[in-house]
Order: structure tokens, then sequence, then C-alpha cells
């Protein structure tokens, strides 16, 4: 398949500074774009919804990594932590516009924490991304050997929290949050399912 | 019978901002970077913020154009308003159909300079130019049996694009109780700014209550029944633990989903600061004894 060859090629000479300069140029478009009245006339929520969806949606690209590996052939593995870095970094600042130009009051951004489930939420997953952002390098993979897999595992459901976390900010009824979910949830089961047909090919690597 | 009531709010409040203030309020917004925007001094009451033309009109929750705040200003056009005309039924000695020319022709339109508090927690001040509910009321007789007034938005689903979406059940429908609709300060809106009520605003006639919660005011409204019992209301259809009939404002009692006690006036940019909420969005003076007696935390 040279198709996917040249594009597997493609993918691993990428040098990583673009994907981040490329990952910080979008929060700098919508702050210029704000400023020039490119988000309409209520810059704070256009960029903290921008900002959440975004994030979301590149958690998701990291997440389809795997199957695209799996059923396609298509290897972006050497994307998937720049991918992963820029996505905690869009949440984050997802969150702090949130606190700082939206609620900005902050006695009202503790009572938010503690008494708005969505808002608890969408917390738990910033929370779960925290450690993963933190052990997102190579020091980080050799201390924790096995561990740090199984840590990063939990990047599902800190993906499936920020679905949820959408679909409980909605105020009638959207289709959009709903497919969110749906695709989040069905990474989840093609995560479950192709272990089991691909035992036959583990057996062949293991003979 | 119009001048029932005077204006507290001035042509100033309404004023489209001067450079000087759009560069005041940058200079201070960068200034608040730093610890000040997390813990901004409470502002007075007084402390407006003018809302621009182009705002009010470019800042619309009317979902029947789509669910985006942009949205109704993009697909309003479609909505043909001529011929219009309102339906008034129900407990009424003249029921029938009102031309809306017919009504203009018998009605002194007059500017009412209204603080506009969305249920979002953002806010606006709109020059609305409109007659009162109550004149309209007289016209169609209101027997003395009738308690409520009910309210619809037209559906069209041609013109209104996000009507062809389930996101709320259609026809878009509101209510107010008699008292309430009969009072000085409840509008029948048909301009803004002096110029014919915008499409994204609720073009042709719209209702306006400016102390409650801005999805009370009914846009590009067809029909008015009076009824003895209370009448169903769109959002509270919809999501009744959030949204109540009375839906007046009030900083002392939260939506579920967050806090009613300030609010972000829309048009200052990134660094617009939130001011307090007012009791009844500062109509307590007027409308305060229409509630004597009441639970507010239970009649949300």
């Amino acid at each position: 398949m040279p198709m996917v060859d040249t594009v597997n090629t493609l993918v691993r000479k990428t040098p990583n500074w673009l994907l981040y300069l490329i990952g910080a140029a979008y929060p700098a478009w919508l702050l210029y774009a704000g400023f020039t009245g490119g988000l309409g006339v209520d810059p704070v929520k256009a960029m903290e919804h921008a900002l959440g969806k975004v994030g979301l949606q590149v958690l998701i690209a990291v997440l389809l990594v795997t199957p695209l590996r799996r059923f396609t052939k298509l290897n972006f593995l050497s994307w998937r932590r720049a991918l992963g870095v820029i996505a905690f970094f869009y949440i984050l600042l997802h969150f702090l516009v949130w606190m700082v130009l939206d609620v900005q009051i902050l006695s009202q951004v503790k009572a938010d924490l503690i008494k708005r489930p969505y808002i608890i939420v969408g917390m738990i997953s910033l929370l779960i991304l925290l450690p993963l952002a933190i052990t997102s390098n190579n020091l980080s993979i050799r201390k924790l050997g096995p561990r740090w897999r199984k840590l990063h595992k939990a990047t599902y459901l800190a993906v499936a929290l920020g679905g949820v976390h959408y679909i409980m900010q909605t105020k009638g009824f959207e289709y959009e949050p709903y497919i969110y979910l749906a695709v989040v949830i069905g990474l989840i089961a093609l995560r479950k399912l192709p272990k089991k047909r691909a035992t036959p090919q583990v057996k062949r690597q293991a003979a | 019978m119009a001048h029932r009531w005077t204006n507290d709010l001035t042509q100033g409040d309404v004023t489209p901002k001067s450079a000087y203030l759009n560069r005041r309020q940058f200079m201070a917004g960068m200034a608040g970077l730093g610890l000040a925007a997390l813990a901004p001094k409470a502002n007075a009451a007084t402390d407006l913020t003018p809302t621009d033309f182009d705002v009010i009109t470019q800042y619309n929750n009317f979902y029947e154009f789509g669910t985006g705040k942009e949205d109704p200003a993009k697909h309003a056009h479609r909505l043909t308003t001529k011929p219009w005309s309102i339906k008034i039924d129900g407990l009424v000695d003249r029921p029938g159909d009102y031309a809306l020319e017919d009504i203009l022709s018998k009605m002194t339109i007059e500017e009412r300079i209204y603080r506009f508090r969305c249920v979002e927690a953002w806010s606006m001040v709109v020059p609305w130019n409109g007659f009162e509910l109550k004149d309209l009321l007289d016209l169609a007789g209101v027997q003395s049996s009738a308690k409520y007034v009910a309210f619809e938005t037209l559906y069209r689903p041609k013109e209104m694009i996000g009507q062809n979406s389930p996101f709320l059940d259609w026809p878009y429908v509101e209510g107010l109780r008699l008292d309430e609709a009969n009072h000085p300060l409840t509008l029948m809106a048909t301009g803004i700014y002096g110029k014919d009520m915008p499409k994204q605003n609720g073009a042709p006639i719209r209702l306006v209550v400016p102390w409650k919660y801005g999805f009370k005011s009914i846009k590009s409204m067809v029909r008015i029944t009076l009824t003895d019992k209370e009448p169903p209301t769109s959002w509270n259809k919809s999501i009744p633990g959030e949204y109540g009939f009375y839906s007046n404002v009030n900083p002392e009692v939260d939506h579920p989903r967050w806090s009613q006690a300030s609010e972000r006036p829309i048009g200052g940019g990134f660094f617009a600061k939130r001011i307090p909420t007012l009791m009844f969005n500062g109509y307590e003076k007027e409308v305060a004894s229409l509630y004597e007696g009441m639970d507010l935390r239970k009649n949300y």
C-alpha cells in the first residue's frame, strides 16, 4: 500500500516542534480574532467554547491512533504525545478562560466547582489529564515501566468525562454533543473488540 | 394609554461606546490579567455598559433560526413579516385576527430603555420602541374570568429553519399572569433604536418583560390567548427543573447549573467586568408588589 507508506513516512518525519507550533498557533489565533472582532461580540464565551471543543477533538484524535494502526496500518504513533500534550493545554486554557475571563469572581468559581455537576465532571476530567501530561516524556516512560501504559489508559476516562461534560451544559436538544460521546464510546468498544480476533496473530508471533 | 411609565435609564445608557472607553477598558483589562481579574470589586448598580445596535442585532437567542448566538443574524432574513396579524382568543369579548397595521394605527409608540437580562447570565441595555401590552388586551376586551395570558411564536419551518430541529417543542409558547401582562412595564415592542424590529430580534412584534429572564419575552408573536389556567411555557416543558413559569430575575436564586448573582454585559470585549444582578433586574420598586407573600425560590 504505497499511499499508506507515504503517509506513514510523512508522519514519522514530521518534527515535533512543528506540531507544537501548530498547536500553539490556534489559541494565539483565537486571541487575535477575539481582539479584532473575529469571534463576534462575546469573545469570552466563543474562546471558552472553542478551546473546550477543539481540546475534545484533539483528545479523540489521540484515541484514534491505536485503531488506525490496527485497521488501516496508518501509523500516527509519533504524533500521539504531541497531540496529547496540546489537547491538555487547550483544556487547561478552556478552564482558565472560564475562571478568569468568564466567572471572574473567585468565590463564585469556588462555589461552581463544588455545586455544579457539569463543572465538577469537567474538572475531574482535567485533573485526570494532569498526571498524564506531566508523565508525557521519555524519562517517565522509563521510570514507570509497565505502569505508564496503565496510567495512560486513563485517557479514555478523561475523554469520556469530557464528552459527558459537553452534553451536560447544553440547553435544549442538540445532536452534536451526543455525536462526540458516541465516538468516544465507539473507540472504547473498538479497544475491547479486536483483542479476541488478534489472538491467532499473537500465536503466530509467539511461534 | 401611553407614557404611564418613565425611563430611569437615559439615552446616555445606549449611546455607542466612545473609542476612549474601549481603550480604557483594554488598558484596565491588561492590568486585570493579573490578580485583579480574579477578585474584581463589586460594581455600583448603576454602572451599566451601554449596548451598541450591532451588538443587540448580532448576539441573539432566537432558536427558531439556530442554536448559535450568530445564527439568527445569519438566517432571519428568510422570515417574511408582511402580512402579519395576531390572533387574540380565549376569554375575550372580541376574539379574532388583529392585523398588525390596524393594531398600530390605534397605538402610541414610545421609547423604553430597559435592562435585558438573559437566564444565561449575560445582559444588555436595549432602547425598545413599542406600546403597552395592556392597550392591546383592552382592544380585545379581557373577560373577568381570565387569569393568565398565553403567547405563541410563529411556526413556519420553511422560513424559521431552526424549527426543523427537535431542539424545542415548536411552536415556542410563553405565558404571564394577567396582572403581569397588564403591568405598565410590559411592552409589545415593534422596534429598537427607532428602527423597525430587526428580524433576528423578533420582527415584526415581540413581547418585552424587563424584570423577567429574556426567554419570557417571546418573539415574532402570532397569538395571544386569555385563559383561567396557567399556560404551558416552552422552556418549562423542556427542562422543568431549570426553568419555571415565573422566571423573574433574581440574584438570590441560582440556576441549577450556574449562579445568577452576577451577569456579563455583552459588548465589552475580552475583559468586560461582571456586574451584580439586581433583584427583578432593577425593577423591584415597580413589580415587587406583584409577588408579595410568594416564595420566589419555589416559584422560580
